[in-house]
């Protein structure tokens, strides 16, 4: 590993204060189970590293009160959000998300503000926060915004986030009442390796059976996460038969932009986003 | 390019070192501080060689930079006594050996957190912690029977 300059803000204005500063090479650590391994094999090198971890106060998970949203804080760790009553509360299968990425070992360290602003496609958590309509909020020195995670990502390992900006938080908002949601992700090898497609989806029916809400989002399927809009519309106001599924199974294979890779080709991945879109959305039908 | 003091309990005994920024844990425990039953096998945080207890939860000391335990307590085989011990060796809890410290301090992490885990519980927590003599049964075996030894 190359030689770099490791500052450990005390206080989130600290923090803010030293990314203000010429930021030309430095770089924001989380947990750093990616950072770190980038860094072993030189694959990035930063003149200076801002390591995060005094920050308590960013590993706050709270539930926003009756209505029923959430904030994550950034440092929360993936095993802290898999454990939390909140996230379990308000999405089951968010909980679960966070439960099955890699090992008991990476879930301690890694957290959800890493895993985003680190924006690996193949992840999972930025998958299921995409279909619960997450939004990243990031600060800098002198302003916050708020980021719908659509806008969030960019490209392989690219986000929107400034040099001078930290992702400090996740908000989702309150679910659609009876909303059912679930997050699968298609593993060919190893339980711990990263999916080589994955599928989050959300559905609302109202009383006669009819979609009021749906939301599909892919992993691995793109240099991004992605939306698959077509494929939500086409649900919208129908019964969620097995022809509506199969109709938004083909949108949404329709709508991904895989690479090849060690884990599938892009054609084999762009037909397993419809598989197992049409299981997910089985599931929560 | 800076170097840093670090400050925690190793095996209930005090360490106070300088490392420069760059220092991974694991090197600081067996090249620094000469605890070498901790080993360093696929350093890309897959493979569980490396596990340790940093304030009880199991963590891949090649992802951890020696200035992320400052003000922690880290545990690692040499501080280890645990029934877990003599099960492995009653049950045939390894061959070759390499992956045994990182299996035991993940197998210790689980009984603590879960007395109760089941055999289910077990082998999703140790999927991390990969033999490459291919005996998981044997591993999972002398967890199972510390677990009663409880």
């Amino acid at each position: 590993m190359r030689p770099f300059e490791y500052r450990e803000p005390d206080t989130l204005d600290e923090a803010l204060a030293l990314l203000g500063e010429d930021t030309e090479d430095t770089l924001v650590m989380a947990g750093g189970t990616s950072l770190v391994i980038l860094m072993k094999q030189e694959l990035i090198r930063p003149a200076r590293v801002i390591g995060l971890r005094r920050l308590a106060q960013l590993r706050a998970i709270d539930a926003t009160g009756a209505v029923g949203g959430l904030r994550l804080g950034a440092l929360a760790t993936h095993g802290a959000l898999a454990r939390s009553d909140a996230v379990r509360t308000h999405a089951p299968a968010l909980a679960a998300t966070f439960a099955a990425v890699a090992t008991v070992r990476i879930r301690e360290q890694a957290t959800i503000g890493g895993s985003l602003a680190h924006a690996d496609p193949a992840q999972d958590p930025p998958v299921t926060l995409l279909a619960l309509d997450g939004v990243a909020v990031a600060m800098s020195k002198d302003r916050a915004r708020r980021i719908p995670l659509e806008g969030l990502f960019v490209d392989v390992f690219e986000t929107s986030l400034e040099p001078d900006e930290l992702l400090v938080r996740v908000e989702l908002p309150p679910l659609p009442a009876g909303s059912r949601v679930t997050y699968k992700k298609f593993l060919p090898t190893t339980l711990d390796d990263y999916a080589t497609v994955s599928v989050a989806a959300v559905v609302a029916t109202d009383d006669a059976g009819a979609c009021t809400h749906a939301r599909i989002a892919l992993g691995g399927a793109g240099p991004v996460p992605l939306r698959a809009r077509d494929a939500e519309r086409s649900l919208l106001g129908r019964r969620l038969d097995d022809a509506a599924v199969r109709e938004a199974a083909a949108l949404a294979a329709a709508a991904t932009d895989p690479m090849s890779d060690l884990r599938g080709s892009a054609e084999y991945k762009r037909a397993m986003a419809g598989v197992w879109t049409a299981r997910a959305l089985r599931e929560v039908a | 390019m800076s170097r840093h003091r670090v400050r925690f309990s190793l095996n209930g005994a005090p360490v106070d070192v300088t490392v420069p920024a760059e220092r991974l844990l694991v090197d600081l425990l067996r090249d620094d501080l000469r605890k070498t039953g901790t080993k360093d096998g696929c350093s890309v945080g897959v493979c569980g060689l490396c596990t340790v207890q940093v304030d009880g939860a199991p963590l891949s000391a090649c992802l951890l930079l020696a200035t992320q335990v400052d003000g922690t307590a880290v545990r690692t085989v040499e501080g280890l006594s645990s029934p877990l011990q003599e099960a492995f060796i009653q049950e045939g809890g390894f061959q070759c050996g390499i992956c045994t410290s990182g299996q035991l301090m993940a197998a210790d992490a689980l009984l603590r957190a879960k007395p109760d885990a089941t055999s289910a519980e077990i082998a999703d927590w140790q999927m991390g912690n990969l033999c490459r003599c291919t005996g998981y049964y044997g591993i999972a075996r002398a967890i199972a029977t510390a677990r009663s030894m409880r």
